[in-house]
């Protein structure tokens, strides 16, 4: 069953088109990549999705919603969270407010009832700190439980970022670059991750990246695109081999050397 | 005629706010700080100038004491940032904000101390001189003040259009680290834009004083300027002083023809409306920030 | 250095991180419900009165420390909101309304008009906001001149006695009950602000300060949430502006001026901005320096008959040491103080760039 359904969205900033009549499916428990040079449009569907920007043309729908009809701040009570490619955190707090943060869309308490922490907001506390605490187990945040995002390494960082999308339970992930700035035992970490997040947690991801190792290590399908166009869509082996997508990345040299290209 | 003559001395006034706003915007574009301080710096340059050349003080020539004063300026506003606000950066702007205002203050009682809290005005040569034609009556401080504010605003048009230095403040302030990259020295701009808006704050102040009384607590004047400012949208710097004239007009126009006290209201009140149905300014563009 | 062993959630959950703390916050507590007996034992309440003042301050620096200090967004006009609740009191007192439902109305009259001014704004950034309500706090004084049958209006307007179940409070007749009832508020208002911070919605404010893009990805509405932040705070200077009217004893249109807004501001940030403690160690040091500055002119005046009295001193000397807060302690008060305790803790571990933040550059922030 298709999650995630965008049909013929088309975006564009002035003269520019950023994303050119786009087309895509992310099925139930599909990890999906999106790949291609910079400035290719990638991150721009993400923020499609997350609504941050209104298409001029397409729909997007999710899980029997159409997205366009919500704004930013509904996309993640159906169950979509996200990361950022020049990670979001909250700076000035700890690594478990940040994960609490992400649970927002689970909270069922008014603020009156906060104010007065009321029982029902004690209980209500105490569940997200327990549902917290497995992701801070899943992903072995444990000694970083109370430190300040401002002080955390950039791979642990990356990691919390993960986690707080974790937090909210969605049923789909969107990971803008997972692995860029990450070392090679951070990205296979990250890989390990996705994997268990796909298969014990049933949660679809869909992932921007530039490192075809992590790419073709997780992801089912692939999507290739260039200057807002899809180039090519199946298995990493088949869009890698696409003449299309060569012919793309003839400036930039061989797709599979791009892994440590950032924005 | 009556009205022509309230038209006049409002536009100069409307200068005047506009030199004001036109320091703000210079930092704002550059530097994307607000500063609360800049009215006080315009006290500041008329209370530099007054120093100069009254005859109470040190009695040098006028015309030796104006680019004196100006030079002054710029130096203390170059000072500000080199030595306090450039060890600030990268943080909030509303830390930046409160320092400003913070300046303020010290400004206004290094100014009373120094000069008295007596109203002042500046000495010149063409004081009470005036133009008469047909039945209207110009002082010339107030064809002065249009004048050399209508070249001020051109010539800072040109800068920020066509010299390297002026693009160079643009592209610092719409991304530092990417000017940074380019190989554009960040923080000495920012000392740069300070400077200048120091030295635009002192024209404006010897153009003010010249033509009225002036007192430590005149700094104030800067909350009418964020008005003129924000009709320009903050990042203009022909809508900077457009807004100060329309402030100017209002001024003299409500008093005269509004019911009392809308007069004193309206400076405000055209902010605070600004602020809710056109927040970019009459002439607004719009601009996304990336994530 | 003290680990504390977390056995339950409720160990991150709780007021206070562990039981020590509980006891030396039970100990202030014992100290400022102890301090009156003090002054009735030198038979002087003047000092009480001034401390009064003070935690009135603090309460409406509470107020603004949660709208700048947590949520992100700078008001430059809290004293107009404080003159909101001081109006609103006395025209309900007036009334004949009882004390105990006029005093938590004023406060959340205030806040609900605070939050209809403010509004329209919210959604532009920071320093958007700080230049609307600068231009509120400029209209005020005009408003309470215009509003004259219920404000006085330049004449000024006398405030009635508190009068609960009975019982007269005046701040000059009964001074202690006086200082009990604001300690009270006070307290009150601690406990609330506490438990916002340790909830959904407090970090929901704390999150929208960090990252607004980040808070709407989570699901944050920023304009509710916003507004909501700016709804308590006004109440909170609501209630301080009641409880100064009462304090004052009587309000004119220039007791509520844009110098007291920005004392406001300055104090918040001296104090720590992001803390609880930073309102009322602000509050402390803006208590302080009109009665140093006093002791020090008469000191110089009796010492070496030198004569020190420039106008403008007290505004100026608290603008300087704020400078020389943001340069030097951006956490204020409350960060040195921080920082002292941990040196001691883990003496002799302690690292000069604990606390350092890192800095980034400033993208920009014109988002229309």
């Amino acid at each position: 069953m298709n999650l995630l359904e965008i049909e013929n969205v088309t975006l564009r900033f002035g003269g520019l088109v950023a994303v050119d009549n786009v087309s895509l499916k992310v099925e139930e428990g599909e990890v999906f990549a999106l790949v291609g040079p910079n400035g290719a449009g990638k991150s721009t569907i993400f923020n499609l999705i997350s609504r941050f920007y209104d298409p001029a043309e397409g729909s997007i729908r999710f899980d029997g919603h159409d997205l366009l009809k919500n704004s930013a701040d509904h996309v993640p009570s159906f169950g979509i969270a996200r990361t950022f490619q020049n990670i979001e955190l909250f700076e000035q707090a700890t690594v478990l407010q940040n994960l609490l943060v992400g649970r927002h869309r689970h909270r069922q308490t008014s603020m009156v009832s906060n104010i007065i922490f009321s029982p029902k907001t004690y209980r209500e506390e105490l569940g997200h700190r327990a549902a917290v605490e497995e992701v801070i187990e899943f992903l072995n945040l444990q000694p970083y439980r109370d430190k300040m995002i401002g002080g955390l390494p950039y791979g642990v960082r990356k990691v919390v970022e993960l986690g707080r999308a974790l937090a909210s339970e969605p049923k789909l992930l969107l990971l803008d670059e997972p692995a860029s700035g990450l070392s090679v035992e951070e990205t296979q970490d990250m890989a390990f991750w996705i994997e268990d997040i796909q298969t014990q947690m049933g949660i679809s991801v869909m992932m921007v990246e530039h490192d075809m190792g992590l790419v073709s290590a997780v992801s089912g399908r692939v999507m290739a695109l260039s200057d807002g166009k899809e180039l090519a869509t199946g298995t990493a082996a088949e869009v890698q081999s696409h003449p299309a997508v060569i012919e793309a990345y003839l400036g930039t040299g061989d797709i599979s050397k791009t892994g440590t290209s950032r924005t | 005629m009556d009205f022509l003559q309230l038209v006049i001395s409002g536009l100069a006034n409307g200068c005047v706010y506009g030199l004001i706003a036109l320091g703000f915007v210079l930092i704002y574009k550059a530097t994307e700080a607000v500063n609360f301080a800049q009215g006080d710096f315009m006290m500041l340059g008329a209370f530099v100038c007054i120093g100069f050349t009254n005859h109470e003080y040190m009695g040098l020539n006028f015309w030796l004491a104006v680019p004196l004063s100006i030079l002054v300026m710029g130096i203390l506003g170059y000072l500000f940032n080199w030595g306090i606000l450039r060890h600030m950066f990268g943080q909030s702007q509303t830390s930046i904000v409160i320092l400003t205002i913070a300046m303020g203050f010290i400004i206004r009682f290094f100014a009373g101390a120094i000069w008295s809290h007596e109203p002042t005005s500046l000495e010149t040569p063409f004081a009470g001189q005036e133009i008469r034609s047909g039945g209207l009556v110009l002082g010339i401080d107030e064809v002065l003040i249009v004048v050399v504010t209508a070249v001020l605003t051109l010539a800072f048009y040109l800068f920020f259009s066509r010299t390297r230095i002026g693009l160079a403040m643009q592209a610092a302030s719409q991304n530092q680290l990417a000017a940074y990259y380019m190989g554009i020295p960040v923080k000495r701009i920012h000392s740069l834009v300070w400077g200048l808006s120091g030295m635009v704050a002192a024209v404006a102040g010897i153009l003010f004083a010249s033509k009225g009384a002036i007192d430590p607590s005149t700094g104030l004047l800067g909350i009418k300027a964020f008005a003129a400012a924000a009709i320009g949208g903050f990042g203009s710097l022909p809508g900077a002083l457009l807004g100060g004239l329309i402030i100017g007009l209002v001024e003299p126009l409500a008093s005269r023809y509004g019911p009392p006290g809308i007069s004193q209201i309206a400076p405000y009140a055209i902010l605070l409306l600004i602020l809710i149905f056109r927040p970019g300014g009459i002439f607004s563009q719009t601009q996304r920030k990336k994530v | 250095m003290r680990f504390v062993f977390k056995t339950s959630y409720d160990a991150d959950i709780s007021l206070f991180k562990h039981r020590a703390q509980a006891v030396w916050y039970g100990l202030l507590l014992l100290l400022v419900l102890a301090t009156p007996l003090y002054f009735v034992a030198i038979g002087d309440a003047y000092l009480l009165g001034e401390i009064t003042g003070i935690l009135i301050l603090a309460i409406a620096g509470m107020g603004l420390m949660l709208l700048t200090g947590h949520t992100g967004l700078p008001s430059l006009g809290h004293a107009t909101f404080m003159a909101f609740g001081c109006y609103i009191n006395i025209n309900m007192l007036g009334a004949g309304v009882p004390w105990v439902i006029a005093f938590p109305l004023s406060g959340l009259i205030a806040g609900v008009l605070g939050t209809m001014i403010a509004l329209p704004v919210l959604r532009l950034h920071g320093v958007y906001l700080a230049l609307a309500t600068l231009a509120m706090s400029m209209l005020t004084s005009d408003f309470v001149v215009i509003a004259e049958p219920w404000t006085g209006g330049i004449a000024g307007a006398a405030v009635p006695d508190i009068n609960i179940f009975g019982m007269e409070i005046n701040r000059y007749s009964t001074p202690y009950k006086f200082y009990y009832l604001v300690l009270f508020v006070a307290i009150l208002l601690v406990w609330f602000y506490r438990n916002l911070l340790r909830t959904p919605t407090g970090r929901s404010f704390t999150a929208i300060r960090d990252s607004e893009i980040s808070a709407r990805a989570m699901g944050i509405n920023l304009t509710r949430t916003k507004a909501m932040s700016f709804f308590l705070s006004a109440t909170a200077a609501g209630l301080a502006g009641a409880l100064f009217g009462h304090s004052a004893g009587y309000v004119t249109n220039e007791t509520f001026d844009l110098v007291m807004s920005i004392t406001l501001l300055l104090m918040i940030v001296i104090g720590g901005l992001g803390f609880i403690h930073g309102a009322f160690f602000g509050a402390i040091v803006v208590g302080i320096i009109p009665v140093a500055i006093a002791n020090g002119r008469s000191f110089l005046q009796s010492t070496f008959d030198m004569n020190v009295n420039v106008p403008g001193l007290e505004s100026a000397l608290f603008a300087f040491i704020l400078i020389c807060f943001i340069l030097f302690e951006p956490m204020g008060l409350y960060g040195r103080w921080l920082k002292i305790r941990t040196y001691f803790e883990l003496f002799p571990f302690y690292r000069k760039d604990m606390f350092k933040r890192q800095k980034s550059y400033l993208k920009t922030d014109r988002v229309q």
